[in-house]
């Protein structure tokens, strides 16, 4: 086989693995979500299907399947249609730069465990999280209905809000590696070099803003069920509904991902390199870490989501710019000022 | 000229620019122009990365689709405007001025392409791949333009204060 054919191949399997990985997740993270919800409110949850219900994933698309597609007369059908589309594609496609694993030898092949290894990896996933904005307003524009609307322009003013502390927070972690390859950000978080002990403040900055920006609860004002029936998504049905769940849930297993690579040290096991197991080994258990820190990651995003309550839009606003962004400045202001003077 | 991947590419995305541009001007529905203007600015940012400008490619797709089109959206959604279609044109002499300065340009762009690809400046520059990267980028802009980055900045304060103090005038 020729050599690019084979590079080709290389990186459609990554592709495929990815996406089929990162689908299994976001299925059995709204399994996750439905069991631990029913945990924190002293309940079941569904255990019926498959043993302690873990085939519920499968039934439930099945159900989504089947299910009436409904589109409101008034809508603006093409929009409509599209919008949830944006959102999937938009919250997969920022997976393609986060490495997953270090560089593995595999038949006499380097091969990069990570499927873009760009170098301007940070301010692609920042690019992408910006886009992300338009599935929500669309859908909330296009469907015509008043709680739809209201949803899309609070999304999008939240987003946009959310979106200057995480940018400014980012830039703490950028000043201080000198790269914005998150490759490289990876390899020197080596030891306990995690960037979470360097960067603490950046660290709480960015969590809080990604929980903003994945809508999910404390700040999930768009689809506030209790003032807006579901938000954006309210005149949804079928697949397209469960395209925005699965997007929702895609997005959130990617800014795990994503906190994890900037800040948890990434696929980095404190010294793992140092122990002499062999090289495969090693890459196994590297990615395996890399998942266990993620799903640790979506774990927290779901406990938080049953423990507080939504935010009012009001506080939401005040924290955002009062209180995330001068934080995020003052931040950044020191960490210069600390790298400045090491130097 | 060489087929190549670049040029096929660079094609593709001129093509769909201009397709979007001029879908942009002439719908109705502003929703509509909208989103043309976003397919015609993520085309550009292909090109951008055809140069090597990897970082200007990612700056054009952060601010203009991420940041400042959602603005014009969360306007025009604001706005709610119903009676668009009822709009008639009108022909004045802005409108004639305009089309005849648009045609001369079109012909400018195109004697540019047309030396881009024949003349003797065709090609890139053998370190155009190191011009385009953050690195090189902040470095000609803090060392050799700093005077009008730091005007830029300066600006872009003005223009960010003056729009706090509107806003507070609306409220008191």
């Amino acid at each position: 086989m020729p050599e690019w054919l084979i590079d080709l191949l290389i990186i459609l399997a990554k592709i495929a693995v990815v996406h089929g990985v990162l689908l299994t997740g976001v299925a059995y993270s709204v399994y996750a979500e439905r069991r631990i919800s029913g945990f924190v409110q002293n309940r079941y949850g569904p255990n019926r299907v498959g043993p302690e219900g873990l085939l519920q994933p499968l039934v439930d698309v099945i159900k989504l399947l089947m299910k009436e597609d409904i589109v409101p007369e008034k809508a603006n059908r093409r929009i409509h249609a599209m919008a949830p589309g944006i959102s999937i594609v938009v919250a997969l496609s920022t997976f393609a730069v986060i490495p997953f694993g270090d560089k593995i030898e595999l038949f006499g092949r380097t091969i990069q465990l990570q499927i873009a290894n760009v170098n301007i990896g940070i301010l692609y996933i920042l690019a992408l999280l910006s886009l992300g904005v338009y599935g929500i307003t669309l859908s909330g524009w296009s469907s015509n209905s008043k709680y739809s609307l209201l949803g899309g322009l609070r999304s999008s003013a939240q987003m946009i809000s959310y979106e200057l502390s995480m940018g400014i927070a980012v830039l703490g972690i950028i000043i201080m590696t000198g790269t914005l390859e998150l490759n490289k950000i990876v390899e020197l978080q080596y030891g306990w070099k995690w960037n979470i002990i360097l960067q603490p403040v950046g660290f709480i900055i960015f969590l809080v803003a990604s929980f903003a920006e994945t809508n999910r609860a404390p700040f999930d004002l768009p689809e506030a069920e209790q003032e807006l029936v579901g938000g954006y998504h309210t005149e949804y049905s079928s697949m397209k509904f469960a395209m925005f769940f699965l997007a929702e849930y895609a997005a959130m297993i990617v800014a795990s991902a994503v906190i994890t690579t900037l800040y948890l040290g990434g696929w980095q096991f404190p010294y793992l390199q140092d122990f002499g197991l062999p090289a495969i080994v090693t890459s196994i258990l590297q990615v395996l870490t890399f998942s266990i820190k993620v799903v640790a990651l979506v774990f927290f995003f779901i406990w938080v989501r049953w423990t507080l309550p939504r935010f009012r839009y009001d506080q939401l606003m005040d924290l955002g710019w009062k209180v995330m962004l001068p934080l995020a400045l003052l931040n950044l202001f020191i960490t210069a000022l600390v790298v400045l003077l090491l130097n | 000229m060489v087929w190549t991947l670049q040029s096929v590419l660079f094609i593709v995305f001129s093509v769909v620019a201009i397709f979007a541009a001029i879908m942009m001007v002439t719908r109705r529905n502003p929703v509509t122009s909208a989103m043309f203007l976003i397919v015609n600015f993520l085309m550009v940012a292909g090109i951008y990365l055809l140069l090597q400008a990897q970082f200007l490619a990612i700056i054009q797709i952060l601010v203009y689709m991420g940041a400042i089109m959602v603005l014009f959206l969360f306007v025009i959604l604001l706005l709610n405007l119903q009676d668009e279609r009822k709009l008639t044109e009108k022909i004045t002499y802005t409108k004639i001025s305009g089309i005849l300065l648009s045609i001369l340009l079109v012909f400018l762009l195109s004697y540019t392409v047309y030396y881009g690809f024949y003349g003797k400046y065709s090609g890139m520059s053998e370190n155009s791949e190191s011009i385009g990267t953050a690195q090189e980028l902040g470095r000609s802009l803090i060392l050799n333009y700093s005077f009008p980055f730091e005007v830029a900045g300066f600006l872009l304060l003005a223009a960010i204060v003056g729009a706090v103090v509107l806003a507070k005038k609306k409220f008191e």
